[in-house]
């Protein structure tokens, strides 16, 4: 019962960035915006909230930093997309690039030194319920924030007005733009949110799950987290389900290496890769779920006439 | 608070389509100076170790062709791919492949020599890149899959693929435990163009050779005309009879296969053996080497040299002032942004409007002459 637990556990734990990330590209990709700068958001935030929880001893001024990072990261893509109309795959590769050699030099001095970590919930007496107690009520707070930002995203953009207007906007920013929607306010802000929560999933890898500074330590995550977005068909709840299943073939396949199965590790470290390449393809064979969800003007620049 | 506003240009502007990279590059020297300020480290001083020094010397200019020929090679093949509006980023996964598939010979059946030997490497480096490549453009065409995320995952793969190569099966059993291959045959090594000059191997002449061919096809012949159509307009491509799908196909073959040379080139060329790690990231840089030559294979040749000094560069802070040298990643980057920020220029004039200085009522004013112009 118990290794049941700590693997439910540490799906979740693995689930949480994957999770935060694409639901941050949701909001991007809802508003028609392609940020295909994930990996690099996320590896800025990590490198920024490990750095500041380093030097400040506190884990949450950590996390706290990973999320400005991340965000101050995307406003240069959101700059340079929205109000210079560069090509937006462009620009989201250089911010991927950009991000993995500027974290890597950042970290130079981080490479070896010991972390802080965020604890997780610990409340009396309920905690230590077996099995759900720590499933519920003893995980790190980032857990928590995923759940409730899923929540609060899938009700923002269904049930609230303005949720309804940023996703007109994804869909035709031409119409949004004549019926004197500001489309480039929501954008930003649709940016700056995925920048803030790309920094904040890559907080979490460098404050819960591995709580340290290893280069490259974002392992394509941000990539899947894209993957996810589509995989999702652009629906919250469903980016819940994606990231889950991807936890727990992330953790799947260390435990199969763990335990010593005769398949070389780098078969089983390829699994997380080649599952999103399949997921991929089941998801886009069915071609009217996809045309149907995309957001229309997803990737296009806009320049509006005035 | 200011207001970017951008204007039409009626036409592309020939003057900021010569001068964006030169602006770009002006830009990210700005920025590179400031960065090394921060580092506490003078910006000339910096610069004339990053740029000067590496190319002060012949032999080191031999190092500087032997960074860019995979570059040029990588990127003349993706800047088709991009002209098509086909987004192949997995250049380095290519690149890896054919490395592997060319080492079969000199690995498997070392016995095997003679003049033949380089020739086969080459092509089956070639057929290796192709089709690792082929596999997005099949799930792009077949299932209408995203090619840039498919592309991007197989780098993964293949870089674990090549890790499990040169540490299990194809491991040099008198290595000591190494992981690496053993060290290839004399007639399996590319030769050197001026053994008495520098390093400078064959590769660097295919990547000139490439350039200039594709260059050809691109600006002379049906088939490039059919890329830039395609590119730009897929709806006028259908009318034209051109197909979308093998456009994909033939965009993936190519930039596979041109990744693939240069992923054999590197190994017999400049490494001679299979390691774990054999690119220094060459199939990203390769994106930026594209943008930054204008998607045009001539100018390729020039911006392949310039981030293979990036990595000259790199190397060279870090051996004489101690500086990480992930600084050539962060140039690199840097240099992208600032190349399609100035690409926008080309398109459109860009106007610089102070929203509080504006008072609303002049805002009205300004409004009622176009109202007029649109009756």
């Amino acid at each position: 019962m118990d290794i049941t637990v700590n693997i439910l556990l540490t799906i979740a734990t693995a689930a949480t960035p994957l999770l935060i990330a694409a639901i941050g590209e949701l909001v991007v990709e809802r508003s028609g915006v392609l940020n295909l700068g994930v990996e690099g958001m996320m590896i800025m935030g990590a490198v920024g909230g490990f750095g500041a929880g380093y030097l400040t001893g506190s884990p949450w001024i950590g996390l706290l930093a990973a999320i400005i990072v991340g965000a101050l990261f995307s406003l240069l893509f959101a700059v340079m997309t929205l109000s210079l109309a560069t090509n937006q795959v462009a620009t989201g590769l250089s911010l991927t690039l950009l991000g993995l050699g500027l974290s890597g030099m950042i970290g130079t001095s981080f490479v070896g030194q010991p972390g802080v970590r965020l604890p997780n919930l610990d409340i009396p007496v309920i905690s230590s319920i077996p099995v759900v107690g720590r499933l519920i009520f003893g995980q790190d707070p980032v857990f928590y924030i995923s759940i409730a930002l899923t929540a609060a995203v899938m009700w923002f953009l269904f049930r609230t007005r303005t949720g309804l207007t940023l996703r007109s906007i994804g869909d035709s920013h031409t119409s949004a733009h004549a019926l004197g929607i500001k489309v480039f306010r929501y954008r930003y802000l649709a940016v700056i949110f995925g920048g803030a929560c790309a920094g904040l999933a890559g907080g979490h890898l460098s404050l819960v799950y591995t709580p340290q500074w290893v280069e490259n330590m974002s392992a394509g995550r941000g990539w899947i987290a894209l993957a996810l977005v589509v995989f999702a068909s652009w629906r919250p709840w469903r980016v819940l389900a994606g990231a889950y299943i991807f936890g727990a073939v992330w953790i799947g396949q260390l435990h199969a290496q763990a335990f010593g199965i005769p398949v070389p590790s780098q078969f089983l470290s390829s699994l997380p890769y080649l599952a999103t390449i399949v997921v991929l393809v089941l998801i886009s064979r069915n071609k009217r779920l996809t045309m149907m969800n995309t957001p229309a003007s997803l990737g296009q620049p806009f320049v509006p006439d005035r | 608070m200011m207001r970017i506003e951008l204007v039409k240009r009626p036409q592309r502007s020939a003057l900021f389509s010569v001068l964006s990279p030169f602006i770009a590059f002006a830009l990210t020297m700005i920025a590179g100076a400031i960065m090394f300020a921060l580092l506490g480290v003078n910006p000339l001083d910096a610069f004339n170790i990053y740029f000067i020094q590496p190319i002060s010397e012949v032999w080191q200019l031999h190092e500087l062709a032997i960074k860019a020929a995979p570059l040029i090679l990588i990127a003349v093949g993706l800047s088709v791919c991009y002209k098509a509006n086909i987004w192949n980023i997995g250049a380095e996964g290519q690149f890896i492949f054919g490395a592997i598939f060319g080492s079969i010979i000199p690995v498997l059946f070392p016995q095997f020599e003679g003049p033949l030997v380089i020739p086969l490497m080459l092509l089956l480096g070639m057929v290796g890149g192709a089709l690792y490549a082929s596999i997005p453009a099949f799930l792009k065409t077949r299932f209408s899959t995203n090619e840039i995320l498919t592309s991007l995952m197989l780098v993964y793969v293949a870089q674990l693929f090549l890790d499990w190569l040169v540490r299990g099966p194809w491991r040099d059993p008198q290595g000591h435990g190494f992981p690496q291959t053993i060290q290839f045959g004399d007639s399996a090594v590319l030769p050197e163009l001026m053994p008495d000059a520098g390093r400078a191997n064959w590769g660097f002449v295919f990547a000139l050779v490439a350039a200039v061919a594709i260059w050809l096809m691109m600006s002379r012949m049906l088939k490039g005309f059919e890329v830039r159509v395609l590119g730009s307009s897929p709806r006028a491509g259908r009318f034209a009879g051109f197909g979308l799908n093998r456009m994909v196909f033939f965009t993936f073959l190519l930039s596979g296969a041109l990744a693939g040379l240069a992923g054999i080139s590197e190994v017999s060329g400049a490494i001679g053996q299979l390691q774990p790690v054999i690119s220094p990231g060459y199939g990203f840089t390769a994106i930026i080497v594209a943008f930054l030559g204008r998607l045009n294979p001539l100018g390729i040749v020039a911006a392949g040299l310039v981030l293979a000094l990036t990595y000259l560069g790199g190397e060279a802070v870090q051996s004489a002032l101690g500086i990480s040298d992930k600084v050539a990643r962060v140039f690199q980057g840097m240099l992208l942004f600032f190349v399609l920020g100035c690409d926008t220029l080309i398109h459109y004039r860009i106007r610089l409007i102070g929203v509080a200085l504006m008072k609303p009522n002049a805002a009205k004013l300004d409004a009622a002459p176009k109202l007029e112009e649109a009756r």
